[in-house]
């Protein structure tokens, strides 16, 4: 027998594996090259999406022209937590990374909540669910999916055709070699911070076309997207696309046979699992 | 065309160049030879700006090039070719010929500059979409040196290409420098391949716990009865 709820579960969990695989690339990205974990990443995604908050509802800038505003504003935050916090201290032990950027995580919440204020807030907008036959799908969620396929292979041919893209690339496999190639990798870590902000930034676009945004947003999909990269592999762009499809489809066929909040303990269960088997990653690469 | 004067350099606290005096002309080709561990790969580094220099000065063409930033020796005409090749191994063959085309000038001429390259080594052409990691030890070196060429470098800076090759490829090797240098550009190249090494060049020095022990014309240093018997066997 043909389960059409099923396949809307499976059809809604590729839908949010989309958004998860742009949460964990820009993660991924800035891991991968910087060697640095920005702990408090999907602040800098809530950041995004306040700066659309603030645009749309609180100054009446149309919706279009407020969302390419959130890739700019979390791409200028990716450049200043560079610049500010990891550039000084890119050199001491990891530890102080991810503590200087774990403290930067309570400023981002600190600061969200003395502006806006701890409620939850909205832009306002309801798109409607699209129905196919017995099937219904968000059509915010299919935005996302869409925008966030668009996204992953903008950053592809980034990465791919142009010479900083393929510098970027360079960076990650050997950094000490870069300075005998005429490149200075300082300038790569500030683009790819910059780049790994802006992807925070697009991330943010379709969260808020779903979600209410508050100060402690983060926390609702912080410990999913690190988990993602994780079991991806750390730094490995390819890794953490498949592992957010696996995680998604988990998730939601999860919630369609048992409920939703132990949907998400199965997935972190597996993930835990996994990460016995496999402690590097399920798609490391043996070097 | 290259001239170091009185260069001392190190690690820390730890002294690996004393006072070195090295001149290379333009389009001469040029060995520096010693054991382990006398330098030589120092010395490179110092030349290419990845080490700075502690004292002396190190000048291309009349031009000091103390002070410039590690990064912008590709495009003071210096080009560096690093021991173990170091390529980028998860990158393809051409990708790694794309980063050594990296300075603006390299870039605007990046499909004649590969096309030469190409010419060069044909066998990177057959080869130009592996990923590099997977390439032979000769052909990975081929990648190396072509990288090191798309920059159109004054000057070309081989750290031991023939290390770690078999016999048959380490002259394979020597015959791709030789053609490298019979297209009129400058070579210093660091080898412990001696006999081989020098055979390929003008002039050699050599290097001893970071001090020119011997230098001058190859066939003079073939004369030099230390040189013979320590490290030419003869």
């Amino acid at each position: 027998m043909f389960d059409f709820f099923l396949l809307e579960a499976v059809i809604n969990g590729l839908l949010f594996g989309g958004v998860l695989a742009l949460l964990s690339l820009g993660l991924n990205l800035v891991f991968g090259v910087v060697d640095v974990v920005w702990i408090a990443y999907s602040e800098v995604v809530m950041v995004g999406m306040y700066v659309i908050y603030t645009l749309h509802v609180m100054l009446g800038w149309p919706l279009v022209f407020a969302a390419p505003m959130a890739l700019v504003g979390s791409g200028i935050v990716g450049v200043l937590v560079h610049r500010l916090i990891i550039e000084p201290i890119l050199d001491t032990p990891p530890i102080n990374q991810l503590l200087a950027t774990g403290g930067l995580l309570f400023f981002l919440q600190s600061l969200a909540t003395l502006i806006y204020g701890s409620q939850f807030r909205n832009i306002g907008l309801s798109l409607p669910t699209l129905e196919f036959h017995e099937l219904y799908i968000s059509f915010a969620r299919l935005l996302a999916f869409g925008v966030a396929v668009l996204g992953m292979a903008g950053l592809y041919l980034f990465l791919s055709r142009t010479y900083v893209g393929t510098a970027i690339r360079a960076v990650a496999q050997d950094r000490q070699v870069m300075g005998l190639m005429g490149v200075d990798t300082r300038t790569v870590y500030l683009i790819t911070s910059a780049v790994g902000g802006a992807l925070a930034g697009l991330a943010a676009v379709l969260l808020v076309l779903q979600q209410d945004v508050h100060p402690f947003i983060g926390l609702t999909f912080g410990p999913i997207t690190f988990m993602i990269c994780v079991l991806g592999g750390l730094g490995n762009l390819l890794g953490g696309f498949v592992a957010a499809f696996v995680i998604s489809q988990v998730i939601s066929i999860g919630s369609f046979y048992v409920s939703t909040e132990l949907s998400y303990v199965i997935a972190f269960v597996l993930f835990i699992v996994a990460m016995f088997i496999r402690p590097e990653g399920l798609f490391h690469r043996r070097s | 065309m290259l001239k170091l004067t009185d260069v001392s350099a190190g690690y820390g606290s730890f002294q690996a160049l004393w006072n070195i005096d090295l001149e290379i002309n333009a389009g001469e080709a040029v060995a520096v030879i010693g054991p382990n561990g006398a330098g030589k790969t120092t010395l490179l580094r110092a030349i290419s700006g990845q080490l700075p220099v502690w004292s002396g000065d190190i000048a291309l063409e009349g031009r000091s090039l103390l002070g410039t930033a590690p990064h912008r020796f590709v495009q003071a005409g210096i080009a560096h070719c690093p021991e173990n090749r170091r390529l980028f191994p998860r990158m393809s063959v051409e990708d790694n010929l794309k980063m050594g085309a990296f300075i603006p000038e390299a870039r605007r001429q990046f499909g004649e500059r590969l096309a030469w390259v190409y010419g060069l080594f044909p066998r990177l052409r057959e080869r130009r979409a592996q990923i590099a990691g997977t390439l032979s030890g000769g052909e990975q070196q081929m990648c190396a040196i072509g990288r090191a060429l798309m920059s159109h470098p004054k000057l070309l800076l081989l750290d031991e290409p023939s290390a770690g090759l078999a016999p048959v490829i380490v002259r394979l090797v020597f015959d791709l420098v030789r053609r490298i240098r019979d297209e009129g550009f400058t070579v210093l190249i660091v080898e412990q391949n001696i006999r081989q090494a020098l055979e390929l060049v003008d002039r050699a020095y050599l290097l001893e716990v970071g001090r020119v022990r011997a230098s001058g014309p190859v066939a003079q240093l073939r004369d030099n009865e230390f040189l013979r018997q320590a490290y030419l066997g003869l």
